[in-house]
């Protein structure tokens, strides 16, 4: 363990734990930690606070293509702030995309009147629609699967909360008119990989039904101000509830088609085993005998206002925050276990902005006993859904959804 | 606190650069696999994943590398590459 390592391992131990109650809304005023200890040892060791222009420094797990992580104690917030969301590519070239020359095609030949829309267009001639929603991606949590699997080590933090403005998807595509033999609509951003060695091109396809839900939009402001560049300036898709590998950002094409769309992202990338997740959301022409594209997100919490190994008086009450969220039915209660899981209370929900946003909770109790004491939580939906105990292995690392802990020590 | 703090984040802002300041492990075959991966992304890619794939999630890893993202590494330099990774990054 060389020097930076180590220091990073006592920020992420012991100055992070006194600080952050003393400074809840200051969230990199203190050190922060690189993730979870149960991380790869080397996802640790090449992670360090970094900062992409216009982003505040996170948690940099890649360069190029460029993937940052969001420290968890920004998730304190109902909603993440733009210069702190995370960063996901998949290719290397990123173009810098200009407002005002940028135009939205909008083809295929399951549409019939192609078009051509800029910004002014979309804002001017389309309903705004504002929707809370969370962005997570697909492998949110990959570094926490035992076994590891190989792809980006995410922590917790492959995710964030926001407030998301634009026109729905629907509308526009009903401007423009979809035939009858439409089955997938496919879209195209402005990133691509190396043209000489045909790197797979980014692209994505939705099923009809998910491109003309009322909640799938095309997205050109997040929190009240334009997209960042790294989220998807000057328009992305929104998703409500689906995993974010859908959300294109940097949106340049949008083509309606009457056959299933064959591109590596969609197959055989971001697919799970058939039959081992209790989703509900189908993707019926992509799915194969043996596995199907990632469609909505599974129940799930996060604690995020304890480090592992947080010290607390013995006698002092201890608050505990987190978050929950699922595919867009909703949570119904969220549960605090400090006995090891043998009994549930319920902890207090925060404030319903929608049913595709997380939902803030908290919990507050006073240890009985000194010493080591495992604090878990665990999230149901509006559908009975609830987090699992044991994880469900799948090649690819999604879909982690394991009731959490997080274990204090009192005294 | 304040001193504690200071020690903490200085070295993390030392090395927020770029990733030209990521080097991988001495041993045989690393500039091999400098001059063949790094064309179309940061050797980071390589830590990140550690120390967790056997030689055969190297060789797993190379040829979803060269098959579907079209690396254009020459067949000879494939086993030189998977040593290297399976011996200075391998579980």
């Amino acid at each position: 363990m060389n020097r930076r390592n180590f220091l990073k391992g006592v920020s992420g131990g012991l100055v992070l734990g006194g600080a952050s109650l003393a400074l809840p809304r200051m969230p990199l005023a203190m050190p922060v930690s690189m993730g979870p200890s149960a991380l790869p040892a080397g996802t640790l060791d090449a992670s360090f606070l970094d900062a992409l222009p216009g982003k505040k420094p996170l948690i940099k797990r890649t360069f190029r293509p460029p993937n940052y992580e969001t420290p968890v104690a920004y998730f304190n917030d109902l909603y993440t702030p733009n210069d702190a969301f995370f960063v996901r590519y998949h290719i290397v070239n990123i173009p810098e995309v200009a407002a005002e020359s940028w135009k939205l095609r909008i083809g295929g030949e399951a549409l019939q009147k192609p078009m051509e829309l800029s910004l002014d267009d979309l804002k001017r001639d389309f309903e705004r629609v504002e929707l809370p929603a969370l962005c997570m991606c697909a492998g949110n949590r990959r570094g926490l699967f035992q076994p590891h699997v190989p792809g980006i080590e995410w922590g917790n933090g492959a995710m964030g909360n926001a407030r998301w403005v634009g026109v729905r998807l629907r509308d526009v595509l009903n401007k423009a008119g979809v035939r009858k033999e439409a089955l997938e609509v496919v879209f195209d951003g402005a990133d691509s990989g190396i043209a000489a060695y045909k790197t797979p091109d980014f692209v994505k396809s939705l099923p009809m039904w998910k491109a003309l839900d009322e909640n799938t939009l095309i997205a050109f402001e997040m929190n009240g101000a334009p997209l960042p560049h790294w989220n998807g300036f000057p328009a992305r898709l929104v998703v409500p509830g689906w995993a974010a590998t859908y959300w294109v950002k940097q949106l340049m094409s949008i083509d309606v088609i009457a056959k299933p769309f064959e591109g590596f992202w969609m197959k055989p990338a971001y697919r799970i085993p058939i039959g081992k997740f209790p989703n509900v959301d189908r993707f019926i022409t992509q799915e194969t005998a043996v596995n199907t594209p990632i469609t909505d997100t599974v129940v799930n919490s996060l604690i995020t206002n304890i480090e592992e190994g947080q010290r607390f008086r013995p006698g002092q009450p201890v608050e505990v925050k987190g978050v929950a969220w699922d595919g867009g039915y909703g949570i119904r209660t969220v549960e605090v276990s400090v006995d090891e899981g043998q009994s549930w209370r319920p902890a207090t929900l925060g404030q319903d902005v929608g049913r595709f946003s997380w939902r803030q909770w908290s919990y507050r109790f006073k240890p009985a006993r000194r010493g080591k004491v495992t604090v878990m939580a665990k999230a149901s939906n509006r559908i009975g859904q609830t987090q699992t105990a044991e994880l469900i292995l799948n090649p690819a690392g999604y879909h982690h959804n394991l009731i959490q802990k997080a274990a204090i020590q009192v005294g | 606190m304040k001193c504690l703090l200071l020690l903490v984040l200085l070295p993390v802002t030392a090395v927020a650069a770029d990733e030209g300041q990521f080097r991988l492990k001495e041993g045989a075959g690393r500039n091999l696999v400098e001059s063949n991966c790094a064309v179309c992304h940061s050797l980071d890619y390589i830590q990140m994943n550690s120390p967790f794939l056997d030689k055969k999630g190297w060789e797993a890893t190379l040829s979803k590398m060269v098959n579907a993202m079209g690396a254009p590494i020459p067949k000879d330099d494939v086993p030189l590459i998977v040593e290297y990774l399976n011996q200075q990054y391998g579980k």
